[in-house]
């Protein structure tokens, strides 16, 4: 059973919400690369089964086993953000951080071979570009006790008003 | 070139081999993409006269120019051959994740020629096609084919169009499922079936690139933001099932085959209805901020278990148009409908056919025997069982579903000359198309609009029941305005299906839907995507052109203007109740409209085009061949 037990900040996505559309991952895709390729985005739209849709990106556990898992020590991850850091010049695209991770939220680079993974958009001014992007707002930059917090709250209403 | 690869992929199922044929940019200039694109490749393509079901007629399926962008709905294709239904030009659209990879493969389009021994599942592999058997994928439903190709390929973003046992069996009106959606109607999946075609797979790698990025993603992500307001907002919610009771109260909610155009139990077959006993989840296609998918399911009865999307047309066509007023057992028919791959519009048209005339005593109880009863079964309206019955028995061309697999034009023809019934006045079909959800007895300009229709009985390429609903035209009767009204509303839609982009977005460029607003919008969108110098002037004429070439190819087939008809039962028998009782459409007022419709296209009085005005498009090869 995959958990996450991190204080870091990561992307959620609300499956109740999530449409499925895929525009999370083209505006991840040309974010990172200046072209629109799924193939290419550092999050992940699944539709496991016709209604099960659910976007995955990296999770940024404490203790991250990818970091762990690398065996040329290519993987950082920054203490205070949780993000987890790729060396270009160290990593050879063994794919062990991939078998290592329980979310699925690594990827190779079709073209280098290189293992990537989201970045929480570090560097972009208003943010993950995915979050911004996503027309329910199924996707959030959240944290664990945040989303358990939310969990409390919407239970509380609908046990007082009935469900939504 | 930006938007496009230049490259057409043509493949030959019967000699097993692929070649790529260049396209230079003044012809995409010209067809765009979408059904445009797809029925140009036709009209180049296609062995004249052909039988549609014969190895000269190919499937031609065109990309979209925004698929694979972030271009709100833009990730959409279009799919023609000849229908097998209608005997004329089958266009269809279909949207998702298909159309994304198509993209990403690098192929604007894909002709698919002759016909293969075997069963096949034909696989785009970027450049590489491989031709799979698909021996064990036969009778599986579209999902499961989809499901079953996928783990085949150890890859979930492999994306395939299919068929289901109905395009399998031959039923004229089956069609193509990718992702759950479907190139729907004209009856693609018989000609695929024709092909031993079982399924279309793509592997789409490459990324896709853009003119100018900036500024393409500022537009879209202004109009994602819009299309969260309150212009669609009937499709987020309810979905268009939510035009039932609206439907109803005009007197145009098709019932007990088209009868009447009221149905008593409207409320419980209600998108409202629906949404508050049955509804799942909505979901969308790829690259769609809309999300109008309702999905329903039912939850107990003898339908427990099914479950897929139900929009307004699937649900008149199989409930009130069949008498039936249960919501699950009209779930359970589209379910049936879309695993099976067939067309949930045309087969509630056609069990309606079927139901009237049993009630009539075309057909007794004899008629109906199957496997599941042997002894046979009474549909008359409102037997939900019986519906499913002979969904299913279409679906495997069991007994009297063989009759009913071709439609109700071939149908009622065939039964009439057996049995000596006319049973043809109450086949509620154009040019051998099943007619949509609106009684256009009282929508003058609509029944227009339908007659002409390249396509036969369809709603989606002609938006003429809009001026008639909204009151902009008196919908009762006819007048000067209506040939140009509804030649106007058809290139309209044509722009939309060409590009294409989702009708749904129509209202997002500027809260109206018209061509003021939204053209020099679209102009921006491609231009930003392909780099190109569009104005209004130009988008106008992607859908001046998209109806031209459609309508070209008829004319070879063999169109004359008597094929411009409507229902006999729109002609000649009113309606009884509600607010649209006592009209029907007159042989006199129908001509009349005829004629102002061809004045306004340019052409002649027999419907035929000039070549003058072929030239004027830019189509001078088309001129030679049927200009007059």
């Amino acid at each position: 059973m995959a958990t996450s037990t991190s204080r870091y900040q990561y992307i959620a996505c609300d499956a109740d919400k999530c449409i499925g559309c895929q525009l999370c991952e083209l505006a991840c895709s040309y974010t990172k690369t200046g072209e629109f390729n799924v193939f290419r985005s550092r999050i992940r739209t699944v539709r496991a089964q016709e209604v099960l849709i659910t976007a995955v990106a990296c999770r940024t556990c404490e203790d991250a086993p990818c970091v762990t898992a690398c065996p040329r020590a290519a993987m950082s991850q920054d203490p205070k953000t949780g993000i987890i850091r790729i060396d270009a010049t160290l990593c050879d695209g063994c794919g062990w951080c991939i078998e290592a991770c329980d979310f699925g939220a690594i990827s190779i680079n079709p073209e280098t071979k290189l293992a990537e993974i989201c970045d929480l958009c570090e560097d972009e001014p208003d943010g993950p570009q995915c979050v911004k992007w996503c027309p329910k707002d199924a996707l959030t930059l959240t944290t664990p006790d945040q989303r358990s917090q939310q969990a409390r709250r919407k239970l509380a209403i609908e046990e007082v008003l009935g469900p939504a | 070139m930006y938007g496009y690869s230049g490259r057409i992929l043509h493949i030959d199922l019967t000699e097993r081999k692929t070649w790529s044929e260049d396209k230079p940019e003044e012809w995409y200039k010209l067809y765009i993409g979408g059904v445009s694109m797809a029925a140009r490749l036709l009209w180049e393509n296609i062995e004249v006269g052909c039988d549609p079901l014969s190895p000269g007629n190919p499937i031609c399926i065109a990309g979209g120019i925004f698929a694979g962008t972030p271009v709100p709905v833009g990730g959409k294709h279009g799919m023609a051959s000849k229908s097998p239904l209608t005997g004329f030009i089958g266009d269809s659209l279909s949207g998702s994740w298909f159309s994304l990879a198509l993209k990403r493969a690098r192929w604007d389009g894909v002709v698919i020629h002759g016909q293969s021994d075997s069963w096949v599942n034909v696989f785009i592999d970027d450049d590489r096609v491989q031709f799979r058997d698909a021996t064990k994928l036969l009778g599986l439903n579209t999902y499961e084919t989809e499901e079953a190709i996928r783990d085949e390929l150890g890859d979930d973003q492999v994306r395939s169009a299919t068929i289901g046992p109905a395009g399998e069996n031959l039923v004229l009106f089956a069609n193509v499922t990718n992702d759950g959606r479907q190139a729907g109607r004209t009856g693609h999946g018989a000609v695929w079936g024709s092909k031993k075609l079982k399924a279309l797979s793509i592997r789409g790698t490459h990324g896709v690139t853009v003119a100018d990025p900036e500024t393409l993603m500022k537009l879209s992500y202004d109009i994602t933001q819009a299309a969260q307001g309150p212009h669609t907002a009937k499709y987020r919610i309810y979905g268009t099932a939510t035009s039932v009771l609206k439907m109803d109260r005009m007197g145009l909610l098709p019932t007990r085959n088209f009868r009447e155009g009221t149905f008593e139990h409207a409320d419980l077959v209600s998108g409202e209805y629906m949404h508050e006993h049955n509804h799942v989840k909505t979901i969308a296609c790829a690259q769609c901020p809309i999300a109008c998918e309702q999905m329903c399911s039912v939850k107990d009865g003898p339908y427990a278990g099914a479950m897929t999307g139900i929009d307004y047309e699937c649900l008149f066509a199989n409930g009130p148009n069949c008498g039936i007023s249960d919501i699950r057992t009209v779930i359970k028919l589209v379910d049936l409908c879309d695993r099976g791959g067939m067309d949930a519009m045309t087969n509630g048209v056609t069990v309606s056919w079927a139901m009237e005339s049993f009630e009539r005593g075309v057909f007794t109880k004899e008629d109906f025997k199957c496997k599941k009863y042997p002894e046979g079964f009474e549909p008359y309206f409102g037997n939900g069982e019986a519906a499913v019955t002979l969904t299913e028995m279409i679906r495997d061309r069991e007994g009297i579903g063989d009759l009913l697999s071709k439609g109700t034009r071939l149908a009622s023809r065939i039964t009439d000359e057996e049995r000596g019934t006319e049973s043809y006045k109450w086949a509620m079909n154009i040019k051998g198309l099943e007619n949509a959800g609106y009684d256009a007895r009282a929508l003058k300009t609509f029944a227009l609009g339908l007659a002409v229709g390249t396509r036969g009985g369809c709603h989606n390429r002609s938006a003429a029941y809009d001026p008639d609903i909204t009151g902009e035209t008196d919908r009762f009767t006819v007048d000067e305005t209506r040939g140009r009204v509804a030649g106007r509303s058809e290139e309209y839609a044509a722009v939309y299906d060409t590009l294409p982009l989702c009708k749904f977005i129509r209202r997002c460029f500027t809260g109206k839907a018209d061509r003021a607003g939204a053209w020099p919008a679209i102009a921006k969108l491609i231009n930003a995507t392909t780099g190109w110098d569009f104005g209004y002037d130009e988008v106008d004429l992607i859908g001046v052109r998209a109806h031209t070439i459609k309508k070209a190819f008829n004319i070879r087939e063999g169109w004359t203007r008597a094929d411009d008809h409507l229902p006999y039962r729109w002609q000649h028998d009113p309606m009884t109740k509600g607010a649209s009782a006592g009209y029907v459409v007159t042989d006199e007022e129908l001509e009349y409209m005829k004629d102002l419709y061809y004045e306004y296209k340019g052409w002649t009085k027999e419907g035929l085009i000039p070549k003058s005005k072929l030239i004027e498009l830019g189509m001078d090869d088309v001129a030679e061949e049927i200009g007059v």
